[in-house]
């Protein structure tokens, strides 16, 4: 299957691959903004697992281990958010941004001794029978864990979001906050939870950056991935399969463009570099256009229980 | 049991403080940190010294730091004063980055073309080209928000990673030093007498674009305090239901306030890539856009606090690269104090619109 000089089982194979961290960041942002929280951290949160995940698969040469801490690491920084926004009721766009900020910066310091060293990388996983499909096979079911836990996320935040008592008040909360809060339920707290999920998403989406998808660790290579997402949640309409759907239309421009530059096509690098950036403006203005406009009732609003 | 208990009008008094509490902290968890960083907490308080204080009075750094806090707060200060118009109104550029690219590259492009012809016009026209370049940027997400509605947020930072591949085109491309023997960067300006942005007064820093932030902290003052325009963007930031009955229209307002910022933070690129940085480069810009964003906050979006927050931050810059130097601190460290600060300020917000009431009372 090769068209224009670019092989097809390769090209979605990859935009799988390249997909996957935005992907990550982007359904653990839906849940925030599900329960009404707006966090623009999301950068912050995944170069900070980005790193953490890198340090920490580097001396355990166990690239597990290093997705685990940087869930952890980007949950941790999520608290901050969530203390800040939930507790002191700061506005969500300067802690957002803040926090941001703090992750560039913690990232830089603390992964300066490991720039230029590669890190184990994880195994494929070949799944039985459906990988020995021709063509489909290599192309969907040939990829390292990661891949597929993402898709399962995805799956299962849908259900829960859709099917579930949980999703109910989880979108209760984040529709009419008063009417929740009048229901009895403690809204302060879901939020919480709601952000440190989105953080350990945000987490584990870096650490696949700087583990499975460059492997290396590079100062600010997270290189805008997390606003992406934060676009992609927009473009979802905050539905969780269009949050896939999006990530993997995002995911396939990045490839091919990467492909493009390969091959050596007549369109100068800085056309191809820049053009996810100016998709995802295109895709906003598209869904604005026609899309719905279904944000979140309470999307951004703080929530004081005297009020 | 201590509850909060909202606070009718914000306080002024805490309004006031709370910038200066959010300073102290961060200068006692920065010491921390650079404790555990260099392993010896007794040369921790000297980092935080050699941050804060020494780069103004110490006779070693002073003569050549002084003139540098001009030169690195101008550009800051620019930008945060057009930022906080938009921010007083809930209109949210945080693309400032991208603005302030393209401001120095139109600018930059007016001397180029011209050069070397010699002509009191050219700096001038230079001015009004990077602002237009910054403005034409800033447009394009405030006309995407009115027509289409589409985040302002979102588009105006997807368009600083444009603005950054725009500018990596143009230093290896349409703007490269023909007798630069093929290596990326254009012309140097400062070689090019009536494109340099040079030095009002000698040795002091102060060059044409400080002294526009001056003007530009002055005007602002008096669009909050005096104008109609800056009391209908006060309005539809604080009360968007009742500027809206009130007539004031919401488009109008987001394409002058992003406008403006756009305008503002492009002449900042412009005056930086014909002074301080002299060429255009692939990396000339330094962060100063989301800089400014943390200055704006810090000086609480008013005009004489961000020119002091803009003072302090372009302090935290200079006595970075000294502590960088002398004690070899990384030099994201500054990056991440500067987020501290932010983070510390958003925190000790609680005193200025909360009151703290013990229970029963």
């Amino acid at each position: 299957m090769v068209i224009f000089g670019i092989d097809l089982v390769l090209l979605i194979s990859a935009l799988m691959i390249s997909a996957t961290p935005v992907l990550l960041a982007a359904i653990g942002e839906a849940v925030v903004e599900k329960s009404g929280v707006l966090n623009l951290g999301v950068e912050g949160m995944m170069i900070t697992g980005a790193v953490i995940g890198f340090i920490f698969a580097v001396n355990t040469q166990t690239p597990i281990y290093g997705f685990i801490s940087a869930a952890i690491a980007g949950a941790l920084l999520s608290v901050l958010f969530a203390v800040l926004t939930q507790y002191i009721m700061s506005n969500q766009v300067a802690t957002g941004l803040g926090l941001t900020m703090v992750g560039l910066g913690l990232s830089a310091l603390i992964g300066k001794p490991y720039e230029g060293i590669k890190s184990p990388t994880l195994s494929k996983i070949e799944i039985p029978i459906l990988s020995d499909i021709p063509i489909l096979g290599p192309m969907i079911f040939s990829h390292d864990a990661i891949v597929y836990f993402s898709v399962i996320l995805v799956a299962t935040v849908a259900f829960v979001i859709s099917k579930t008592r949980i999703g109910l008040v989880l979108r209760a909360v984040g529709e009419n906050q008063e009417a929740a809060h009048a229901l009895g339920y403690k809204v302060v707290r879901i939020r919480f939870l709601a952000i440190m999920f989105g953080g350990a998403t945000a987490g584990i989406g870096g650490a696949y950056i700087s583990l499975a998808r460059v492997p290396q660790w590079t100062e600010g290579m997270t290189a805008g991935a997390g606003w992406i997402a934060l676009a992609l949640v927009v473009f979802a309409s905050w539905k969780p399969w269009r949050v896939l759907l999006g990530a993997y239309l995002f995911g396939g421009i990045t490839v091919l463009q990467l492909n493009l530059q390969a091959i050596g096509v007549a369109i100068p690098v800085e056309i191809l570099s820049m053009s996810p950036y100016l998709v995802t403006i295109v895709v906003l203005v598209g869904i604005s256009l026609f899309g719905h406009h279904t944000a979140p009732g309470s999307l951004a609003r703080p929530f004081h229980a005297s009020q | 049991m201590i509850r909060l208990e909202k606070r009718r009008n914000i306080s002024k008094f805490w309004t006031t403080v709370t910038p200066i509490i959010a300073v102290f902290l961060t200068m006692s968890f920065g010491a921390l940190m650079f404790g555990l960083l260099l392993g010896d907490f007794s040369s921790a308080f000297g980092a935080i010294k050699l941050i804060f204080w020494d780069p103004l009075f110490d006779e070693n750094f002073a003569s050549y730091a002084r003139p540098q806090l001009l030169v690195k707060a101008g550009p800051i200060i620019l930008i945060a004063i057009g930022l906080s118009i938009g921010f007083k109104a809930g209109i949210w550029n945080i693309g400032a980055e991208g603005q302030y690219i393209l401001g120095a590259i139109f600018g930059a492009s007016v001397a180029l073309s011209l050069y070397p012809q010699e002509s009191i016009l050219i700096f001038p026209a230079m001015i009004l080209s990077g602002a237009l370049g910054g403005f034409i940027w800033a447009l394009i997400p405030a006309l995407l928000k009115v027509y289409f509605k589409t985040n302002e947020i979102l588009v105006s930072l997807m368009l600083v990673y444009v603005a950054e591949n725009i500018l990596a085109s143009v230093s290896q491309g349409l703007l490269r030093n023909p007798e630069g023997m093929g290596l990326p960067g254009s012309r140097n300006l400062k070689d090019y007498p009536s494109a340099h942005n040079s030095e009002i007064i000698l040795n002091s820093g102060m060059h044409w674009g400080v002294l526009t932030a001056f003007l530009a902290v002055i005007l602002a003052y008096f669009l909050f305090l005096k104008h109609q325009k800056g009391y209908e963007i006060r309005i539809a930031g604080e009360a968007p239901k009742a500027a809206y009955f009130a007539g004031i229209n919401p488009s109008k307002t987001i394409i002058f306030c992003m406008g403006m910022s756009g305008l503002l933070a492009g002449m900042a690129g412009l005056f930086e890539v014909a002074g301080p940085a002299g060429q255009i480069t692939m990396s000339f810009n330094s962060g100063y856009g989301f800089t400014a964003i943390i200055v704006a906050f810090l000086g609480r979006l008013n005009p004489m606090g961000i020119l002091l927050a803009g003072l302090l931050m372009a302090l935290t810059y200079i006595g970075g690269e000294i502590a960088q130097l002398m004690l070899g601190l990384p030099g994201a460290s500054i990056q991440l104090l500067q987020g501290m600060l932010l983070f510390f300020l958003l925190a000790t917000d609680i005193f200025t619109n909360y009151r703290f009431k013990s229970r029963g009372s």
